[in-house]
């Protein structure tokens, strides 16, 4: 929608971002329809397709009842007939009645049809935890989606990169899982280019550069990264990668900088089994081994279930357990 | 065709128990037990008056019947090659149903988009594709339809607006919806200008290929009665009656899922239109052993649901001769039970009326068609045994648009990515 004064002078939100990225591609391409429950009339459980509808009408910006997989199982036939589907999943949790849509049908059509059929559809999903919700609507299930061969898995830390990566998403010929880290929504702002852009998918973002230790992170945990660094010694040179693109990963970008530091911390607030930090460690392991001066080293979620509210704070990774892996790591 | 399309308790024996008999249906059921109807066997639905059908040339109807003895020979051979150990995997025959898929897809028009289950090597021959793509891909040979990658469930064909079989059961049907909306969306939204908020028209959306004005258009989303307990279908019917998008979700009525007869599986098996109901759209119940019945009916539900733009639902019954794959031991019905539908081969009644009602044929035509499939099925077996396998280097293909760098496997694979410092 059109910005505001405040927008103008503070610059926009994630959701600003996310909702301006949305209606520019809305207007570029009338083969793009958003739909979902509420993302009409309500705008969204989170309001980032707020003003949508009305601009654009309910063919375009459609309600849907509750049926996730009804909604996925739609929109893939529709990107097959030659639609950009834009689905939202209210939580990432909720991908689960989802899932056989998403891994046995979109995720595979490419390849079970030789490039005949494909499914560009992005999936716009919000994602992690951090705002006092348990379990399902707190989760970290990049792994999952990783996991299943044909499906691209974004997710982007700020405004500028939100935008810029959704609109690479819209136009990737393959589906692709938009993740939004809720914690991000609202809680900065910064300078968004008013026009078009895009931020390739499959390119990591080197946050800050550094030659001592390596860290690997993405959505809202970049910032917990960025509030360890303030809090580590001035002579510790670290170099804080926000991956960004969780698949297909920039492997190129984590292999040169521990090349260059020889220590590694991944930062994840999913739970740390079969994760992507136990990929991100394996591949390290595999390319880098010569180079290693120290265990990979990871903080992340625990291996139970996404507490409520309170304990919350305990399970995620923060600014403190983040300082104590990297001067362990560092100190090896 | 005396009972109306459209009634759905003129054709439901349970509040009209005359009228199976009366509409000759094949069978009617109660709710407990499926049967014959006594007194239909080997007759053809019964024909009052004028019919859609008889509009058809004779070359119309004779090109039917080559296409239902197409899919039988075609089967015949693919049960062979199979126990041949030639096909892998999974391999479900369409003999016994053929009426359906052809009944059914030449009610349509060539671009009006369809979308099956895994029991699709009938579908995939009426619609046009090559008997030898379809026989090469169960093979998983390079030339068949998906290059041999995804076998006897994965009858793909994008040029004939065949968007596949579909192994999840029930998960196809979601998706037709999707291809119908799209196909509305595209005759009634894509070109409006788009306006702004002060209503003056926005740049000009997409525009490429340029259009000409769409055409409207019915998608068909078949299933079998298996998958009616699938949430995947009550979600897609919700969306498609709720949304008003022109799908037909047409069941496959074979009494079966798997091993497990319908009513054991199902409720209101003894009227499943009542299903379509919960959803705010038409059902009907066809006889789907008699091909110009199922071309009489549906012929006339895909032109009311193309100019209404509604959904529709059919329980098309239906019958498999076979077993439900090839590793099926049967216990779950007699073997008379097969052979009494068997007097009411849909094959045969489509040749009973051609020798004896349009008389255009004689028995030695029908001789010569039977002849020219089996050469075609032999043909297709054959140009599938002399196939390339396909290159390994096809497993690096078509997982994304792109191959990425550092997946595996990549064109070095050997045991993981390949690592430079071994």
């Amino acid at each position: 929608m059109a910005r505001t004064d405040k927008m103008n002078k503070e610059g926009l939100t994630l959701v600003d971002a996310i909702n301006e990225g949305l209606e520019q591609e809305m207007t570029r391409d009338s083969r793009v329809v958003l739909l979902g429950e509420d993302v009409g009339r309500n705008g969204g459980v989170f309001r980032v397709t707020e003003g949508l509808q009305k601009k654009f009408g309910p063919e375009r910006v459609i309600d849907t009842p509750l049926s996730e997989s009804g909604i996925m199982g739609t929109s893939i036939g529709m990107a097959m007939a030659g639609q950009r589907p834009i689905p939202e999943i209210q939580f990432e949790g909720f991908l689960g009645p989802a899932y056989d849509q998403l891994v046995n049908h979109a995720a595979r059509f490419r390849h079970r049809t030789r490039g005949s059929l494909t499914v560009p559809m992005t999936v716009r999903v919000p994602w992690g935890g951090g705002i006092h919700a348990p379990e399902f609507h707190s989760d970290s299930p990049e792994a999952i989606y990783i996991h299943s061969p044909g499906l691209k898995v974004l997710c982007p830390s700020t405004p500028y990169d939100a935008k810029g990566m959704l609109l690479s998403a819209i136009r990737d010929p393959d589906p692709v899982i938009f993740f939004e880290p809720k914690r991000v929504y609202r809680s900065f702002r910064e300078q968004v280019p008013e026009g078009e852009y895009t931020v390739p998918i499959g390119k990591a973002k080197i946050v800050s550069e550094g030659t001592d230790v390596t860290i690997v992170t993405w959505g809202a945990n970049v910032f917990q990264c960025l509030e360890a660094l303030d809090k580590l010694p001035e002579d510790l040179s670290v170099e804080l990668i926000d991956l960004r693109t969780l698949h297909p990963m920039d492997t190129d970008t984590i292999f040169a900088s521990v090349e260059k530091t020889g220590r590694l911390v991944i930062v994840q607030e999913a739970t740390r089994l079969c994760s992507l930090s136990s990929e991100i460690t394996a591949q390290v392991m595999e390319r880098c081994f010569l180079h290693l001066q120290a265990p990979v080293q990871r903080v992340c979620g625990f291996d139970t279930i996404m507490p409520y509210a309170k304990l919350e704070l305990d399970y995620l990774p923060n600014a403190d357990k983040i300082v104590e892996a990297i001067t362990q790591v560092a100190a090896y | 065709m005396t009972t109306a399309t459209t009634t759905p308790a003129a054709m439901n024996p349970s509040t009209n128990p005359a009228a199976a008999a009366a509409d000759g249906s094949l069978y009617h059921i109660t709710s407990s037990k499926v049967h014959m109807t006594p007194g239909t066997n080997g007759a053809p639905a019964k024909r009052d008056g004028k019919r859609p059908s008889d509009a058809l040339s004779n070359e119309q109807v004779v090109k039917l019947l080559r296409d239902m003895i197409l899919i039988r020979e075609f089967e015949n051979r693919c049960a062979q090659a199979y126990q041949q150990a030639k096909i892998g995997g999974f391999c479900h025959l369409y003999i016994g149903q053929e009426a359906l898929a052809v009944g059914t897809i030449n009610s349509l028009n060539h671009d009006d988009p369809i979308i099956t289950a895994y029991r699709d090597h009938g579908h995939a021959l009426a619609r046009g594709m090559s008997a030898r793509a379809c026989m090469a891909e169960m093979y998983g040979k390079i030339t068949g339809c998906a290059k041999g990658k995804g076998g006897s469930m994965h009858m793909f064909d994008r040029p004939n607006w065949n968007f596949g079989g579909h192994g999840i059961v029930g998960a196809q049907t979601p998706v037709g919806a999707g291809l119908a909306f799209a196909a509305k969306y595209e005759a009634e939204v894509i070109n409006r200008a788009v306006t702004g908020p002060d209503g003056k028209p926005l740049p000009a959306p997409w525009q490429n290929p340029p259009r000409v004005a769409p055409k409207k258009k019915v998608a068909l989303a078949y299933l079998g009665d298996g998958a009616l307990n699938q949430g995947a279908l009550h979600e897609g019917m919700n969306l498609a009656g709720l949304w008003g998008i022109p799908v037909i979700f047409v069941v496959e009525n074979n009494r079966y899922s798997m091993g497990t007869a319908i009513e054991r599986g199902t409720t209101m098996a003894h009227d499943l239109k009542q299903k379509a109901v919960a959803y705010g759209m038409e059902g009907i119940q066809i006889d789907g052993m008699d091909v110009l019945n199922v071309y009489d009916q549906f012929k006339a539900l895909v032109d009311r649901c193309r100019e209404t733009s509604r959904p529709a639902f059919v329980d098309l019954l239906t019958y498999r001769y076979q077993g439900h794959s090839m590793s099926d031991p049967q216990k779950y019905r007699a073997k008379d039970e097969v052979e009494s539908i068997k007097q009411r081969d849909s094959i045969a009644l489509l040749e009973q009326h051609l020798l004896t009602e349009r008389r255009c044929l004689s028995e030695g035509d029908v001789d010569k068609i039977v002849e020219e499939c089996k050469a075609i099925a032999l043909d297709a077996m054959e140009f599938a045994e002399a196939s390339p396998m396909p290159d390994a280097s096809e497993l690096y293909t078509d997982v994304f648009a792109n191959i990425q760098p550092d997946l595996s496997p990549t064109a070095n694979y050997t045991l993981g990515v390949k690592n430079p410092l071994l």
